[in-house]
């Protein structure tokens, strides 16, 4: 337990990406058989000892100590898990605070599994005994099925590849062919067998990205254009018994869209972009509208979904691209030839839940560039180009597809609060929140905080920054301080939404610092009318 | 005075209304009591900002300036400036003199006995930091001891706390809950030690109180064989010297201020919490940012502070010090001064002991770093 309850406290602290990876790597190489298995089940979702509830280990400590001294720890600490870890009275019989190295997360997982939920607490009340602080809030983590160490399923499996010197992307196909604790898997990486076989199996293959457009015009006899639509890229893949969605990054969202993955019946591979039906977006000219994005937040990160959420904001999918169908792998053929096939794949699907992603007819780049310009008031993203002749390849490869988004917004804000930023950038106030003014300032109008940006500025623009509000700091709050509201944002932003989360009733999306406008005084800033009349 | 109900064995609760009768024990196991009404509180008063002794006219750890203090230890919510006169060890006066520049006070030794308006007054290690004392004032038969902060691990920094048996024990109880209990200190130490030669191409940043923690830190790591240079931030460097005058062997200690940042790689730089996150710490070399402290033990207090290697290293007495020391000194009244003491006196109330919280002003200012 000591191996896993130490990565477990190493993946807590460690801000980099690169530095949680190293420590799963290294975890999966040194950690034996069959507890390295059962972890990776942890980490990536899989592993859920249902006689274990939240319930059982309230009962448990309050078998073991002072209730009120229990409530008053826990008002102090916050998590259950931790707080039980922390109290957990020691025993005269076992040497305090020490791992005694007695149990193995193989043993643990053996015995909450045969256990009887009412026999539950006594049996993880005995393991807890045995443990350190450490390890007992790793068992506690592990036996309630949500260890909430901030990585995903696809960084798990990035870390297993590192460890061995696999492809991650071969990770992926075999991974629905295995079932915890993966011992085919870590036969494979360590070569004492050969790689599995994921006949059968869903399993996710990695997005086709999008470059930004930085030239001033393409060929529209080599690429096509299509609109590019505010929702999530969705991978569909359905085996003929079985379907399964995937978000961009690898994790698998079945579970918070089942009327998509039950409309889905076929053998095939998709890729499109998932939405909620709505008219904010795009109209019938466009192939149809679609909500906003933050209709679709609402469906996002769900484990399970009720009726009522699936009435009240019903999901489907625009389909991009069709990557296999059948036993036949498309991706190699260049786009014309898949989009005609997906063309033909459509006629059998259901029309409810999925339609087709227009192809826009442009005689030429500047007519392109007009029609994209009128598409502002229908409030889309922007234009998608695609080479006629590209392949499905995995990541971004230049030349082949664009994103080319429409001009972004901009408004005149005024810095009020900035926050330290994280990782390399803890030690400077990277975050700023901006507001605009309820009425000119002269005539007793305020400033309400409008949105929050952390990027958009240079190196040198951030250091400028970070000095401006450590030497104009009115106020702290905590990590928070509000500053002197005299320094002006020119913020850019891709659109801008009603939203009842904030005082000034708006929200918006992809708020970006786009320069510093040190000569214009804060009275002269935006008002939050003129930020109104932007919504879409 | 406590009026609250005091919850006995079989549940029910009685009111402290009447002198309650019960017999000294013999079992060793239970702490033992006897309650004696009226308590001896009639001589020592705890006010807002700070414990009143009446007959000798002084405040001990006032909060505000006052004409006669009695000074437990150098930290600034126990020790300020602007009083008429200080009684305090030598080593807390040299640390007030360093902090508010010089002040009239008389240096007091441990066990040398004072006496003031009737009262006999003595100063016993209390084992914080260096200097550290509990007060010991006896008066009309009766015995207080105001411990001040105090620890009761081993510190290679400081004498270790002396139990004294008491009528009035006053303690503090920053980490009043039973969630505090301080792994063994080696252990944090060997973490530390580990973390800086698993990483040698970047140096381990350790946060750490500049009273204290920090030279407590420094002697930790020597007494483990650890002889490198330790670079410090200019916080710390005065206190450090003063420690080193009082004959606390720090080893080789540098300032990190003009250091080139390739040249502290593989090495501990130490500096006070609020540097941590800071721009000072930008020169250093892919710093690994440590800190030593209590509060360590919560993890969301650790990421609060974006440290990457928390370590539960405190000058204060955990929770099992705490209720371990009632137990031992058996007063027959515990008072809180500072920190969870909701929860103390809980503990002690449902151990048949009579406690009572104090609400102390400022004491609560530099926990958080203190810790």
């Amino acid at each position: 337990m000591r191996q896993f309850s130490q990565l477990l406290d190493g993946l807590v602290y460690t801000r980099s990406r690169n530095g949680k990876l190293d420590l799963i790597a290294r975890y999966m190489r040194e950690a034996p058989d069959p507890d390295r298995g059962w972890t990776l089940a942890a980490l990536t979702g899989n592993l859920d000892l249902k006689t274990v509830k939240a319930s059982a280990i309230g009962e448990m400590i309050r078998d073991r100590t002072d209730p009120v001294l229990f409530e008053m720890s826990r008002d102090y600490v916050g998590d259950l898990a931790e707080t039980v870890a922390l109290l957990w009275p020691r025993r005269d019989d076992i040497a305090p605070e020490s791992d005694d190295g007695s149990l193995s997360i193989a043993a643990v997982v053996d015995r909450l599994s045969a256990v009887s939920r009412a026999a539950a607490p006594r049996e993880l009340g005995g393991m807890m005994d045995h443990l350190d602080a450490s390890g007992r809030f790793a068992l506690l983590k592990l036996a309630t099925g949500g260890l909430r160490v901030g990585i995903s399923a696809r960084l798990a499996k990035t870390g297993v590849a590192q460890a061995f010197g696999l492809d991650v992307d071969e990770v992926e196909q075999v991974w629905h062919a295995l079932a915890p604790p993966y011992a085919a898997l870590f036969d494979w990486a360590e070569g004492r067998s050969g790689r599995p076989d994921p006949a059968g199996t869903p399993f996710f293959r990695p997005f086709m990205l999008a470059h930004p457009l930085e030239a001033d015009s393409v060929d529209l006899n080599d690429y096509a254009a299509e609109w590019k639509w505010d929702g999530i890229r969705i991978q569909i893949v359905g085996t003929g018994g079985e379907t399964r969605l995937y978000s961009r990054g690898g994790d698998d969202i079945t579970g918070s869209f089942p009327e998509i993955a039950r409309a889905f019946a076929g053998q095939a591979v998709l890729d499109g972009e998932l939405l909620v039906r709505g008219d904010v977006q795009g109209a019938e000219e466009h192939g149809g509208s679609a909500a906003s994005f933050n209709a679709l937040q609402q469906r996002l990160g769900r484990k399970a979904v009720t009726t009522k959420m699936m009435d009240e904001f019903p999901a489907f999918v625009r389909l991009y691209d069709l990557l296999i169908e059948g036993e036949e792998d498309l991706r190699a053929l260049p786009w014309e030839r898949r989009r005609a096939r997906l063309e033909a794949f459509m006629a059998g699907l259901d029309t409810d839940r999925f339609d087709l992603s227009t192809i826009i007819e442009a005689p030429d780049f500047e007519a392109l560039a007009a029609i994209r310009a009128g598409a502002r008031d229908a409030a889309i993203e922007g234009v998608m180009l695609k080479r006629r002749d590209s392949p499905y390849v995995a990541g971004r490869k230049a030349t082949l597809w664009y994103k080319w988004k429409r001009d972004p917004l901009t408004a005149d804000c005024v810095m009020m609060y900035a926050q330290r930023g994280h990782g390399k950038r803890s030690s400077f106030y990277s975050d700023y929140t901006f507001g605009c003014w309820t009425d000119a300032p002269e005539r007793g109008g305020e400033l309400l905080p409008v949105g929050k940006a952390y990027s958009g500025f240079t190196d040198e623009e951030l250091k400028w920054l970070d000095r401006f509000v450590r030497g104009n700091t009115v106020n702290r709050f905590g990590p928070v301080r509000e500053v002197d509201k005299t320094l002006v944002l020119e913020v850019a932003f891709d659109s801008i939404h009603n939203s009842k989360r904030h005082k000034s009733g708006l929200a918006m999306r992809f708020p970006r610092i786009a320069r510093i406008r040190r000569d214009k005084p804060a009275a002269e800033a935006d008002l939050i009318d003129s930020l109104r009349r932007m919504i879409s | 005075m406590m009026t609250a109900g005091l919850r006995f064995d079989d549940g029910r609760s009685h009111l402290l209304d009447r002198p309650a009768e019960v017999p000294c024990g013999t079992n060793p196991a239970r702490p033992i009591f006897c309650f004696q009404m009226p308590s001896a509180a009639h001589w020592i008063e705890p006010h807002p900002t700070g414990i009143y002794v009446r007959p000798a006219d002084a405040w001990i750890d006032p909060s505000l300036p006052c004409e006669r203090a009695l000074v437990t230890h150098g930290h600034a919510d126990h020790a300020r400036g602007g009083h008429g006169h200080v009684w305090a060890t030598r080593e807390t006066l040299a640390i007030m003199a360093l902090r508010y520049g010089t002040a009239s006070g008389t240096a007091v030794g441990y066990g040398e006995t004072l006496r003031m308006g009737g009262v006999e007054i003595s100063y016993v290690p209390a084992g914080h930091v260096l200097g550290s004392a509990q007060i010991v004032l006896s008066h009309a038969g009766e015995r207080v001891v105001v411990t001040g902060d105090y620890k009761r691990r081993p510190d290679p920094t400081c004498l270790p706390f002396q139990p004294v048996p008491c009528d009035i024990f006053v303690t503090e109880a920053t980490f009043g809950l039973p969630v505090f209990r301080h792994p063994d200190t080696g252990s944090e130490m060997d973490r530390l030690l580990g973390a800086l030669h698993a990483e040698p191409d970047r140096c381990v940043l350790v946060g750490a109180y500049a009273l204290g923690k920090a030279q407590r830190v420094m002697a930790e790591l020597r007494g483990r064989g650890h002889h490198d240079p330790i670079y410090i931030h200019g916080a710390l460097e005065r206190m450090c010297a003063l420690y080193a005058d009082f004959g606390v062997p720090l080893g080789d200690v540098r300032p990190a201020a003009g250091m080139a940042a390739k040249d502290l790689r593989g090495h501990i730089v130490m500096a006070p919490p609020s540097a941590l996150n800071d721009r000072w710490s930008r020169r250093l070399p892919d710093p690994l940012t440590a800190m030593a402290s209590g509060w360590m033990r919560v993890r969301q207090r650790a990421r609060q502070r974006n440290v990457e290697l928390p370590l539960v290293i405190s000058d204060h007495a955990d929770w099992d010090e705490l209720t371990d020391t009632i137990a031992e000194v058996a007063p027959s009244e515990t008072w809180v001064t500072h920190g969870r003491e909701e929860a103390l006196v809980h503990w002690c109330q449902t151990h048949q002991m009579r406690a009572r919280a104090l609400a102390l002003t400022g004491r609560e200012d530099e926990e958080e770093d203190e810790g």
